[in-house]
């Protein structure tokens, strides 16, 4: 079937040429049957690329190990779960995933805007095509999933345990539908300058599919802080890593977007600005993902070769200085259309907001990005640590969170000062509440975390007031019960009000992020059964060691051969808090030279930590355990000189049995973080705040709300 | 393997050239429903709906106590002249005949 995936690649090449042909030629010559023709291509792109995931799919859920890619990312012990996931773990295969899902939400925003902005639409069309060509050549001269071996290995060499994860599941998916919905705002807005039209039906449009970039990407991240933070066995949730910026970078761009694209849509301000910003979101997700591939920068997360580099600087190089020529070229039409009107107005909160976000990512960008500068500067490689990140994004986020809150408070166009004084007045009393109270529980070592929460507070007191007053005027004004009237005005506001919640949601992460760096107790130790170690208020006791034989179906699922661990008992103030079981788990590698047992457990060894998490604090446990004893030791050699492959599963039994008579003393890394669980339920809220802000209203409200507005525009002319 | 191969690449390259080329043969067969049209005015509903949404808001925000009432009178009523003259717009585009009819 290889040979039929092969084929998939080269017709969906032939399918992308030929769609920016007809495109191009279709909106030039004003011939609509080929613009219409061009955007059929893209479907037929999404129905081969399709064929082809699945062929693909097949080969590694089936174990067919002539793919070289199932070969080397596959293997027979690797659960069937992961299988399914291991697709995206190689090179080619994230390359086609990359591929599928941009026909997916290609056709998905073509269907969409069919009878809308046809001429915009068809260089919109040509350039995803073009996109979509770049990664189907890659992947035909580059990087091909189709690739076979022959003679077919008898075994492959298994996923990478480090990606046997439930959240891997899904993560690269969200993650690259966040950048490649980054692709749609970007191709729609420099189709827009080429069309010459930048009105209200090209920002509704755009604003639909940054939205679902802005969701997507933040899914992806979120679920990729979750994965770091309970899989890789140090603890933490985010360590500035490379990939773990470039996928913050688009985001934090879009974040700006979505904000100043309301400037644009209700006073025609900001263009420039705005499509700068669309370009750069979707060169930001382009390079994010040529960070991931291109094995350019050292990252835990970057899985690819160092053989994508050029072509990628090509399209990157192509991408910036074709948004700058448009941009430049079409200045005219994107003059503003109004000045700001008070200096205190929603407005420039807005202006704030974009200018603190921009930098946030400007100096992410820098910092992630050094380590090449300086090579290319000095010719050595520096780069920079997370306390540079903290220096300056800690206080950049300190203002962003003010500005959240000041943000609901103030009015569109003008606002008086004698207002705002009044509508600032609560969230403010609410944040000095919270400074008396921290400081009186002595929470008082960590300045920016104390100011954090304190902006916390304001943003809760000033989004709650919003709330409070919006259902207060929509009951004076429809006479409806409290819950009913909260419930109306949300759905007749869903974009402010969703955006509130948000906001909240912001807030509520942040307030995890906080509290979990700046009062975490660590521990790195070495303990024998029986010892105990204090965290924090915590005291921990190494019970007795774990060691588990399952070369199929360990306890963690991964499809390790042996697992050892520890029980660990947590008390705190003499009171049985926890028992946590951590253990490591070690697999099986595919070089034959370690010996018939040694190649058993020679694979990478992979921590599985174990957790007591809660609302107030998160009890955080991993092992290493050292299996390097002489008389572990020992059992390996004898083993690998007297049993063959098919008896070397006994002689881990002996290994584990060995390991539980008499346990060497284990490396334990032991953490006491509070508020974590915030992290992870701020980011729902900002998930729920989002579907709301996006949910689409009923078309008959809709309807009924404009006829409304319009029969109300019409009395107030009468009026006048 | 290698004709069942063979056969699937056929079908769905065929499947491909059938449904991109459709536009194209039904415009050479003079066919009248060559293309979807595209919905006039779009670009007015969406400058209207985004002059309504700002009259909404611009009530909101004198109803929840963020706009003084004066403030509230002017821009309520620059906002509704704005709404007007895109109505009046959209009139005018409904009279003028459609290029080609």
């Amino acid at each position: 079937m290889a040979g039929l995936g092969f084929a998939c690649l080269l017709l969906a090449l032939f399918v992308c040429a030929y769609g920016i042909g007809a495109s191009l030629y279709g909106v030039r010559a004003g011939r609509p049957e080929f613009v219409e023709s061009g955007r059929r291509s893209i479907y037929a792109l999404a129905v081969v690329l399709t064929v082809a995931f699945a062929v693909l799919e097949a080969a590694f859920l089936r174990n067919d190990f002539v793919f070289n890619t199932v070969a080397e990312t596959s293997s027979r012990t690797t659960p069937a779960f992961y299988r399914a996931a291991a697709v995206w773990s190689s090179q080619q295969g994230s390359l086609l995933l990359w591929a599928w899902l941009l026909s997916m939400w290609s056709s998905l925003a073509l269907f969409l805007t069919r009878r809308r902005m046809r001429d915009v639409a068809a260089y919109a069309t040509a350039i995803l095509l073009g996109f979509g060509g770049f990664f189907i050549a890659l992947m035909i001269f580059y990087a091909n999933p189709f690739a076979t071996t022959r003679p077919t290995p008898v075994e492959g060499a298994g996923l990478d345990p480090l990606l046997r994860f439930p959240t891997m599941m899904i993560h690269p998916p969200m993650l690259y539908s966040g950048y490649t919905l980054c692709t749609i705002p970007l191709a729609f807005g420099a189709a827009a300058l080429l069309a010459r039209r930048v009105d209200a039906d090209w920002i509704r449009v755009i604003r639909r599919f940054a939205f679902a970039a802005w969701l997507f990407l933040g899914i992806g991240i979120l679920l990729g802080a979750r994965w770091s933070y309970a899989e890789l066995g140090w603890g933490g949730y985010w360590g500035w890593d490379a990939v773990e910026n470039a996928s913050l970078m688009p985001w934090l761009t879009a974040t700006a977007f979505l904000h100043s694209l309301m400037l644009q849509e209700k006073r025609g301000m900001l263009k420039v600005w705005n499509i700068s910003l669309v370009l750069a979101t979707g060169t930001l997700a382009i390079m994010g993902t040529f960070l991931v591939r291109s094995g350019v920068l050292n990252s835990i997360h970057a899985f690819g070769g160092a053989t994508l580099g050029v072509p990628f600087v090509v399209l990157i190089g192509a991408l910036i200085g074709g948004s700058i020529y448009l941009v430049v070229s079409r200045r005219e039409m994107l003059r503003s259309e109004h000045r700001l009107d008070a200096l205190l107005s929603r407005e420039s909160i807005f202006l704030a907001n974009n200018v603190v976000l921009v930098g946030l990512c400007f100096v992410i960008f820098w910092g992630t990005y050094f380590p090449l500068i300086s090579a290319a500067l000095t010719g050595q490689e520096a780069s920079v640590g997370p306390p540079w990140f903290d220096r300056y994004t800690v206080p950049l986020t300190l203002v962003l969170v003010l500005l959240s809150g000041i943000g609901p408070v103030i009015a569109w166009r003008r606002a008086s000062w004698a207002n705002a004084r009044r509508n600032l007045l609560a969230p403010a009393l609410a944040a000095l509440t919270a400074l008396i109270v921290l400081l009186l529980a002595g929470i008082d070592r960590k300045p920016y975390a104390l100011v954090l929460f304190c902006a916390a507070a304001f943003v809760f007191a000033s989004v709650g007031q919003e709330f409070l007053r919006g259902m207060r005027a929509r009951r004076a004004m429809s006479g409806e019960r409290a819950p009913s009237a909260l419930l109306s005005l949300v759905r007749r506001n869903r974009r402010r009000y969703g955006g509130y919640v948000v906001h909240v949601g912001m807030a509520v992460l942040f307030i995890g992020v906080a509290a979990s760096s700046s009062f975490q107790h660590a521990s790195e130790l070495s303990l024998s059964p029986g010892q105990s170690t204090r965290v924090g208020a915590y005291t921990v006791r190494y019970v007795h060691p774990t060691a588990t034989v399952t070369p199929r179906e360990d306890r963690a699922h991964t499809g390790s051969t042996l697992a050892l661990g520890a029980v660990l008992e947590v008390r705190k103030s003499g009171r049985h808090v926890a028992t946590l079981k951590p253990s490591e788990g070690f697999y099986a590698s595919s070089e034959p030279s370690q010996g018939s047992v040694g190649s058993l457990i020679g694979g990478q060894p992979v921590s599985h930590i174990s957790m007591d998490g809660g609302v107030t604090r998160d009890v955080w446990s991993a092992i290493q355990p050292n299996i390097e004893t002489p008389a572990l030791k020992r059992i390996v050699t004898a083993g690998d000189k007297t049993l063959g492959p098919e008896e070397a599963p006994v002689a881990l039994l002996y290994l584990a049995r060995a390991y539980l008579k008499q346990p060497p003393p284990a490396q334990f890394h032991l953490i006491v973080s509070p508020l974590v669980m915030w992290i992870w339920i701020g980011g729902l809220i900002v998930l729920g705040g989002g579907l709301i802000a996006a949910w689409p209203a009923p078309s008959r409200i809709r309807a009924r709300v404009a006829a409304r507005s319009r029969a109300r525009a019409v009395r107030g002319l009468a009026r006048a | 393997m290698a004709v069942i191969v063979a056969i699937s690449t056929l079908a769905l390259a065929a499947l491909v050239v059938f449904l991109v080329s459709a536009p194209v043969r039904r415009a050479a067969a003079g066919s009248r429903a060559q293309t979807v049209a595209e919905r006039p005015g779009a670009d007015l509903d969406a400058a209207r709906e985004a002059k309504y949404r700002e009259i909404r808001d611009a009530e909101l925000d004198y109803r929840t106590g963020k706009l003084s009432e004066q403030d509230y009178r002017a821009i309520d009523a620059e906002l509704r002249a704005q709404a007007l003259e895109l109505l009046d717009e959209a009139e005018r585009r409904e009279q003028r005949p459609l290029p080609g009819r």
